[in-house]
């Protein structure tokens, strides 16, 4: 018994390696600079960066544990933004319509994802960097190559609002999707099968797994938070900008292999994407505030994150 | 001093996070023999040897070499000395061509201009052909790795261990995937290679191969050294008893049950190229054992029944209603379990907990509109880890922690769980120890017991002969015969399976 709970708790100390090191680095920060970055306005912030590429970043995690990569998420933000900056403008539609069409329009795109993968056999890999491609054409063409402006008051309150005055409705969409996502992961038939499909396809589908149709579903959920994304943003930035999300999906892939999650699938839990993401705001804020610029910033977030993959390798090879 | 020995390893130790897997073993190898190496699995076989090429380091102990002492510190070391180690898991470069894969790392080069040297593909063929006729055996050289069947890659990996001018070559349960008839081609060659001097460390688990081949045994248990002798001093059941540590007295336990209604029946199953008209039916209650040769076709036979492919023409029966199988989820909810014969590419998910495993296939009974009671998963994994004896930490322990034995009767648990009527077996118990597969044996006598029925693919011809009520012959994707248990014998069998072969 004793024993058994030894084992227990190294395995968590192991998947708290990326927690430790968030915290060393959030202690670092604050030692650093205490008065700017550890005020309770500014940590709000840092969630309030981080839940964009958080949502994102949840449906790109259950990509990649399914064994696969989508590539597409950063245009179908753009795509589905311009989308509900369009239907918007002052005295047209109700607030409902933008909303609905923005995450319908990536649940689309996630759908052809997952036709192309599922179905048509294709890489995923190649099947999202052609609809990245598509996409980003639709987004350009659909706003005439310009920013949508001009959106009503209440389009710019869904995520520019307040709860109870000091949350910011980006951090509260962030919370709650996590938490609906790491239930339906852990929890439920459908969670358990996307691990199963990327441990071991073949084995899934000797077991019964609708292998195909699994895939689809989680290419589709993807699409679908990307929408939501694009929708946040738009309402985020007040427009619809048909160039907006470029090398999001980048950053959604960073904040999951920060996580911890295997790039071959099968693998991964859903708090360490949290930290991953949580992490690359709180590195961009950080730097910021310390005036580091944009440029060395870029330097520095690849260097976290081979470290952070070199760790993982280091963890897994000790085993 | 010359000593009497090619290869000396004595006391040697190993340990991995304080747990003690060899403890002062000794082992010692004369030239020119055939030295069977034997044990459990975790017994400490492979890791002895992978101390031996180089790939862990020793704690303590020595390696002696043609009387000089020795380390070596990778594979590349090792082979440089003359050690040479065929695995049992084989891997080639499929997208290679046969030659290129023998010369591997050692290629013949046109002028020697490092990296950047020209391979002389030519004369790599022409070698690898001039080796091929030497040792009797017809693949040609130019043919890639993937077109070649898993009996042929193996022989091919002899070949590659034997070119390389070896004086000791290691091979770890070489026929675990090939025939009869490529055995006594190995064994032909073993023979040629002891004559040569050379002396070979063979690990196997089957215990008529040992008696035939082996000079002296080696027995390992527990990463101890139990007894080393020679193999006209030992016999079969002394050689169990040293390796699981209790004397078994019946290797084969079979229930005898009477054979109820016909459950399954399977009539003029064809599928295109690889099994034509395929008649036959299981009845609860009976084991019915499936012989043949490697490549007759009877694990696509199973796979389609089951649902993973297609036939081209033929139907299946369930308690004497049609049904129709498209998937294996179809299979399934038909209450049929096929326990696939590679558990590590179609049984397990290898990134997942012993638990995950065992519930993969039957979650949704463990399940509430779509979310997992923990609870159930939790006691139905329990139940099945105390049912099968699979020895594990606990339930949470990844599946990749467990010895081969352990890891089939995950897999067989997983179907266990879904209380099938049917249960296929595909060679149940490859590469797994003796303990672990008797336990299996008494699992599936159990089973026909409740009134199961089983259909199980068999290569190990004792254990059909000594389970099965039935053994159905596939020879070249036809049905050859039947056998009832008064007809039962290795002759009948081998006669059934060659069928087609003179043709």
């Amino acid at each position: 018994m004793s024993e058994k709970k030894t084992n227990n708790n190294l395995n968590s100390f192991k998947e708290l390696g990326i927690f430790f090191a968030f915290i060393i680095i959030l202690a670092v920060l604050m030692i650093l600079s205490p008065k700017a970055f550890a005020r309770p306005a500014n940590l709000i912030n840092i969630l309030k960066q981080a839940s964009i590429n958080g949502i994102l970043a949840a449906g790109m995690m259950y990509v990649i544990i399914s064994g696969g990569i989508d590539l597409s998420v950063g245009s179908i933000v753009a795509l589905s933004g311009v989308i509900a900056a369009s239907f918007a403008h002052p005295g047209e539609y109700p607030l409902i319509v933008p909303i609905l069409l923005a995450v319908l329009a990536g649940s689309v795109v996630g759908l052809i994802n997952g036709i192309g993968v599922a179905y048509g056999n294709i890489p995923p890999f190649i099947v999202t960097l052609g609809t990245m491609t598509i996409v980003r054409g639709v987004a350009l063409i659909a706003a005439r190559g310009q920013p949508v402006f001009n959106v009503t008051k209440e389009f710019e309150k869904i995520s520019g609002g307040f709860i109870f005055g000091t949350i910011p409705n980006l951090v509260v969409y962030f919370v709650v999707i996590t938490l609906i996502l790491a239930f339906v992961l852990t929890r439920t038939v459908f969670g358990r099968r996307v691990y199963a499909i990327g441990g071991n396809e073949t084995a899934a589908k000797v077991s019964g797994i609708n292998v195909e149709k699994i895939k689809l579903l989680v290419y589709t959920l993807c699409g679908f938070l990307a929408g939501i994304a694009g929708l946040l943003l738009a309402s985020r930035i007040i427009s619809g900008n048909p160039t907006s999300g470029q090398s999001y999906e980048l950053d959604a892939i960073a904040a999951v292999i920060i996580g911890g999650v295997s790039m071959s699938g099968g693998s991964g839990k859903w708090y360490g994407t949290v930290i991953g993401a949580l992490m690359i705001a709180v590195i961009s804020n950080g730097l910021d505030i310390l005036n580091v610029s944009s440029h060395f910033q870029l330097i520095i977030k690849g260097l976290i994150i081979i470290v952070a993959v070199l760790v993982d390798i280091k963890g897994k090879a000790k085993k | 001093m010359k000593s009497d020995y090619v290869l000396e390893m004595k006391h040697i130790d190993k340990s991995f996070f304080g747990v003690k897997i060899l403890d002062a073993v000794d082992l010692h190898v004369k030239p020119g023999e055939v030295h069977a190496l034997i044990g459990e699995n975790g017994a400490g076989k492979s890791s002895l040897m992978k101390i031996l090429m180089g790939i862990y380091e020793l704690d303590a102990g020595e390696i002696i070499l043609n009387g000089e002492k020795v380390k070596f510190h990778n594979p590349k070391e090792a082979l440089d000395h003359g050690v040479s180690m065929i695995h049992q898991e084989l891997t080639p470069v499929l997208d290679m061509e046969v030659s290129e894969n023998i010369f591997l790392g050692r290629e013949i080069k046109h002028a020697n201009a490092g990296l950047m040297s020209l391979v002389d593909k030519k004369e790599q063929r022409e070698q690898t052909a001039s080796l091929f006729s030497k040792l009797g055996i017809d693949i040609n050289p130019r043919l890639l790795m993937r077109d070649l069947s898993v009996a042929q890659i193996q022989l091919v990996e002899i070949v590659k261990a034997i070119s390389l001018s070896a004086k000791i070559v290691i091979m770890d349960e070489p026929t675990s995937a090939i025939t009869d008839k490529e055995i006594e081609t190995l064994f032909e060659q073993i023979s040629r290679l002891k004559n040569e001097g050379v002396a070979i460390i063979y690990i196997s688990h089957k215990m008529d191969e040992i008696f035939r081949i082996a000079d002296r045994i080696t027995v390992l248990r527990d990463g101890h050294l139990i007894c080393t002798d020679d193999a006209n001093k030992l016999n079969k059941d002394q050689l169990i008893m040293m390796m699981v540590g209790r004397e078994i007295t019946e290797f084969f336990p079979k229930q005898t049950v009477e054979p109820d209604d016909v459950v399954l029946e399977v009539k003029n199953f064809c599928q295109k190229k690889k099994f034509q008209d395929i008649n036959f039916s299981l009845r609860a209650g009976e084991i019915v054992g499936v012989a043949g040769l490697v490549g007759a076709g009877r694990s696509e036979l199973v796979e389609c029944i089951f649902g993973i492919t297609h036939p081209t023409s033929g139907e299946i029966y369930l308690r004497g209603k049609k049904v129709n199988i498209r998937h294996p989820k179809d299979a399934i909810q038909n209450k049929i379990a096929l326990v696939t014969e590679d558990r590590k590419y179609t049984g397990l998910n290898l990134k997942a907990t012993v638990e995950h495993n065992i519930s993969l296939v039957g979650i949704n009974n463990l399940a509430s509109y779509g979310v997992i009671n923990r609870k159930n998963e939790a006691v139905a994994a329990e139940e099945q880890i105390e049912k099968m004896k699979i020895k594990v930490f606990s339930r949470k322990s990844m599946i990749t922690s467990l010895s081969g034995g352990n890891q089939q009767k995950v897999v067989l648990s997983k179907w266990l769980l879904t209380e099938p009527d049917i249960i296929i077996l595909d060679e149940p118990t490859r590469g797994i120890d003796v303990g672990a597969k008797r336990d299996i044996y008494l699992f599936m006598g159990e089973l026909a017991k409740a009134g199961k029925a089983i259909l199980m693919i068999s290569s190990e011809i004792p254990e059909l002969l000594g389970l099965s009520d039935r053994i159905l012959v596939i020879a070249a994707g036809r049905l050859t015969g039947e056998l009832k248990r008064n007809e039962f014998s290795q002759e009948n069998i081998m006669r059934l399976a060659s069928k087609f072969e003179a043709n």
